[in-house]
């Protein structure tokens, strides 16, 4: 996925020339005489920089974003001048927040704990004390950003990751307008902002959020974290399809029946009450993971892979996704019941701890979508996603044609289902592909076998987070891996009338935990004359 | 999981592998690659450890092969024939991978590649790796010829900064030694600060560049063939007491200097840029484990290193 040079960084900078006997120059660094292009080993470090963490205290932050930073220092891709700045509503000193980073490096960090890289990294903590609506609190951080720059290194460069929810988005952005920090230092240097899911609740109110944070950044200065974007398994969906000469030419409505996208979790919507409320699956998953996951399917081979290529093509793609139908049948939707799941009592959506017991959000959102190009004409992509059911698991199944002609008995072939390629993204993430074979003995008679890739057994069993692949390509500037605000606004095109549709409708079908979903959703796969793959 | 197969063939082992699958369902199935790990003049259980540890990032089959001189017994065991022992490692005793040890008869040894024959992937590359003592040429010996990578250690040789020397005298594509690695957080973080130092895509004029580090180490050496070669300008290397490379200081005419020092033995590095305040870096000595495992992340031939060694290094400045 690593793309070209990046033209917003390397503007202005003129490639000094390669001679016969040193380096060859070229690519992203070409100014530096140490980076040498074909030298693979010198890891991707980020220049010096600073980041600031709002709503450094919430679970995000904790779990994901401050154990990625630590795990990225262990790694060595951290600067030596980095900083890190929380902000959050506590009387924390320097040393508090400190203590703060180190229980949460210790409990969620993936590689092990080594005191030079603490040390290392602990000399760029700040913290900063404050509300987000006071104006003297930013004017603080200012300061400190300030002083970073010149105690710590960081060079002026400094990205803001708004780790809070979208309502307080306009708020933060005015802040950080008012004190000079959306406005970079100098020429040489940057600010950039990421932004969380969700980005915004339809159509209407994407966008009014992107206005109020793009008044202040500029367009490629903001940053969208989808992490599933920086999935491992998610990027090598297009290395699968395009670096390989098999998978491609049957990549159409010619080979492919249909595709299947799950996204499926064996829990309840724990404590985020407050934030799925009146959110529902739909919003929470399909709009941006799923319909990224059909865009990287759907789309056609970028003509690099650097980030306005692959942009292109998955907006063409997400431009051509239609509703597959009348919106009543070709969505489904439903609501948890209490029950047993697992062996374990479970409570039901409208029992959960602050979620009114009148509530309509729907745990489970499935929809039929066709893409309307000359490539998936007719094939249905079916997205589902849902809070307990089954198991934990995302996948992606592209689901074959059967042979036009089997030369076999009928009985012969009575056990051979449908060859599928099904690509795992979590948990176990690899390959898997289905295909009919012999089974042994004197008859003919033919079983479906599985041939399988897992990521654990072929690589290392140590894949970064997705968090770290994230945040280090905003601090390097390389956005092929965010979505940008046309394809957020395409997203919710295809979902808005959905949303509408179900707004008129009344309560979600209920469906008992553990299971698959309700009876709508394996409904509207069967009037195709199909099921649901049991992930 | 440990099998020991006394007086064997290389075939009967690799049935024995095929067996010990079957039966436990033990082994990974995803190996990326062969790893011929020949430890002559090297620590047997070392050489596996490191192995082990690098199957966590490359599922790999590990042929371990030891000379093993006939002892009396051996002769009157078996006649005359040359003797061969192996142990198959498979599960937790071999991380991800498996470890197939071979105990050989030094005539056994003469021919490595016809040995181990029967136990390499297929279709999956191979690399050797002398743990200890290196071949004159490696890519001449046979199994270096079979190998995709070559890696040797001037570490684990004699004398290792002739050794090093001997690299550049030999080099065929693909060869590469451990020092390269042992050097890549050195590298990564002088060219973060080389970063820093460039502006507006012009690099400032050196005026010397000086490597300081222990008489024993061929990294030393190496790091100033890379800085010499990359910069265009030939490094001095200087001496110091200490196991490794010490300190790196490149120097402008202003007499401004780009400086990384690391005290023996410690795990964190002071570096100076010109313009911006001295700060500490965590730079760990690395292991031979993890040197292993970086080399293996890529299989094609570093080009990088081959220009270092044979264009750098003759133009270092020695002590």
């Amino acid at each position: 996925m690593r793309g070209r040079a990046d033209p917003v960084r390397n503007a202005g900078a003129s490639v000094a020339g390669p001679s016969a006997a040193g380096p060859s120059a070229a690519g992203p660094s070409a100014a530096n005489p140490l980076r040498d292009r074909r030298d693979k080993r010198l890891p991707r470090i980020a220049g010096p920089c600073g980041l600031v963490i709002f709503g450094v205290t919430g679970d995000l932050a904790r779990k994901k974003l401050m154990p990625a930073v630590y795990d990225l220092a262990n790694r060595g891709l951290l600067p030596p001048s980095f900083a890190l700045v929380g902000f959050a509503r506590r009387e924390w000193q320097r040393e508090d927040f400190g203590a703060e980073v180190h229980d949460a490096v210790r409990s969620y960090a993936r590689t092990p704990f080594r005191e030079s890289t603490w040390a290392q990294l602990a000399e760029g903590f700040r913290f900063i004390p404050g509300e987000l609506t006071d104006p003297a609190a930013f004017t603080r951080l200012s300061e400190v950003v300030t002083e970073l720059d010149a105690q710590q290194g960081t060079g002026g460069n400094h990205a803001f990751y708004l780790s809070i929810p979208p309502g307080l988005f306009t708020t933060v952005a005015h802040g950080l307008e008012r004190s000079g920090l959306a406005t970079a230092s100098s020429p040489d240097s940057w600010r950039r902002v990421v932004v969380e899911k969700p980005f915004g609740r339809d159509l209407a109110s994407a966008r009014e959020l992107n206005a109020a944070i793009e008044r202040v950044f500029a367009p490629e200065a903001v940053f969208r974290i989808d992490h599933y974007l920086g999935k491992e398994t998610v990027q090598n969906l297009l290395a699968l399809r395009f670096a390989n000469q098999l998978f491609e030419p049957l990549w159409s409505s010619h080979y492919v029946d249909h595709v299947q996208i799950t996204m499926a979790e064996d829990i309840g919507i724990g404590s985020r009450a407050g934030y799925y409320d009146g959110i529902g699956a739909a919003r929470d998953v399909i709009q941006n993971h799923l319909l990224q996951l059909l865009a990287l399917v759907a789309m056609e081979e970028p003509v690099s892979f650097d980030a306005r290529s692959l942009r292109i093509e998955k907006e063409k793609a997400l431009e051509a996704v239609r509703i597959g139908g009348e919106v009543g049948e070709a969505s489904a939707r439903g609501q948890y019941t209490e029950g047993w799941q697992g062996g374990q009592r479970v409570v039901g959506f409208p029992a959960e701890d602050g979620i009114p017991a009148t509530s309509r959000t729907e745990t489970f959102a499935a929809l039929r979508l066709e893409v309307d190009t000359r490539r998936w004409a007719g094939v249905p992509f079916y997205l589902r996603t849902g809070k307990r059911l089954g198991r934990r698991v995302t996948e992606v199944a592209v689901v074959f044609r059967r042979a036009p002609h089997l030369p076999f008995d009928a009985t012969d072939t009575a056990e051979l289902g449908e060859t599928a390629l099904v690509v795992r993204v979590q948990p176990d993430a690899g390959v898997t592909i289905r295909f009919g074979s012999k089974v042994p003995g004197t008859a003919m008679e033919v079983r479906d076998v599985t041939m399988d890739f897992s990521y654990g057994h072929a690589f290392t069993q140590d894949s970064p987070e997705a968090y770290e692949r994230l945040i280090l390509d905003v601090l390097l500037g390389e956005p092929p891996l965010f979505p940008q605000q046309r394809e957020v606004e395409l997203s919710w095109q295809v979902l808005d009338p959905v949303l509408a549709h179900w707004e008129e409708r009344g309560r979600p079908e209920p469906y008992r935990p553990g299971s698959w979903g309700p009876g709508s959703a394996h409904a509207m796969l069967a009037r195709d004359g199909r099921t649901w793959r049991r992930p | 999981m440990i099998v020991d197969i006394p007086a064997t063939t290389a075939a009967a082992v690799a049935r024995a592998l095929v067996e010990l699958r079957e039966q436990y369902g033990a082994v990974a199935l995803g190996r990326v690659l062969t790893l011929v790990a020949l430890a002559d003049g090297a620590d047997v259980e070392q050489t596996i450890q490191a192995a082990t540890h690098a199957s966590h990032e490359h599922p790999l089959r590990v042929v371990v092969v030891q000379r093993e001189e006939q002892t009396a017994e051996h002769e009157r065991g078996h006649g005359a024939h040359p003797h061969l022992d192996a142990q198959i490692r498979v599960g937790g005793d071999a991380g991800a991978g498996e470890v197939v040890v071979l105990r050989a008869a030094p005539v056994l040894t003469e021919d490595v590649s016809s040995l181990v024959m029967p136990l390499l992937l297929p279709d999956t590359p191979i690399v050797a790796w002398w743990a200890g003592h290196a071949p004159a040429v490696p890519a001449e010996e046979s199994i270096g010829a079979m190998a995709r990578r070559r890696i040797t250690d001037a570490v684990a040789c004699r004398n290792p900064l002739v050794a090093i020397r001997d690299r550049a005298e030999t080099h065929r594509p693909g060869d590469v030694d451990l020092t390269w690695a042992r050097l890549t957080l050195w590298r990564a973080v002088l060219a973060g600060a080389m970063d820093a130092v460039v502006v507006r895509g012009a690099v400032p004029p050196i005026e010397d560049i000086e490597v300081h580090g222990s008489v024993q180490s061929p990294g030393v050496d190496l790091l100033a063939a890379w800085l010499t070669w990359a910069l265009r300008t030939p490094a001095r290397v200087r001496r110091v007491p200490g196991l490794d490379v010490a300190a790196v200081r490149i120097g402008f005419p202003d007499g401004a200097a780009l400086r990384i020092e690391r005290p023996a033995d410690a795990e964190i590095a002071r570096l100076s840029v010109p313009g911006q305040p001295t700060r500490p870096v965590a730079l760990a000595p690395r292991s031979t484990p993890d040197c292993l495992a970086e080399e293996l992340r890529r299989l094609e031939p570093d080009e990088v290193y081959a220009e270092v060694l044979m264009r750098g290094l003759p133009r270092v400045i020695p002590a």
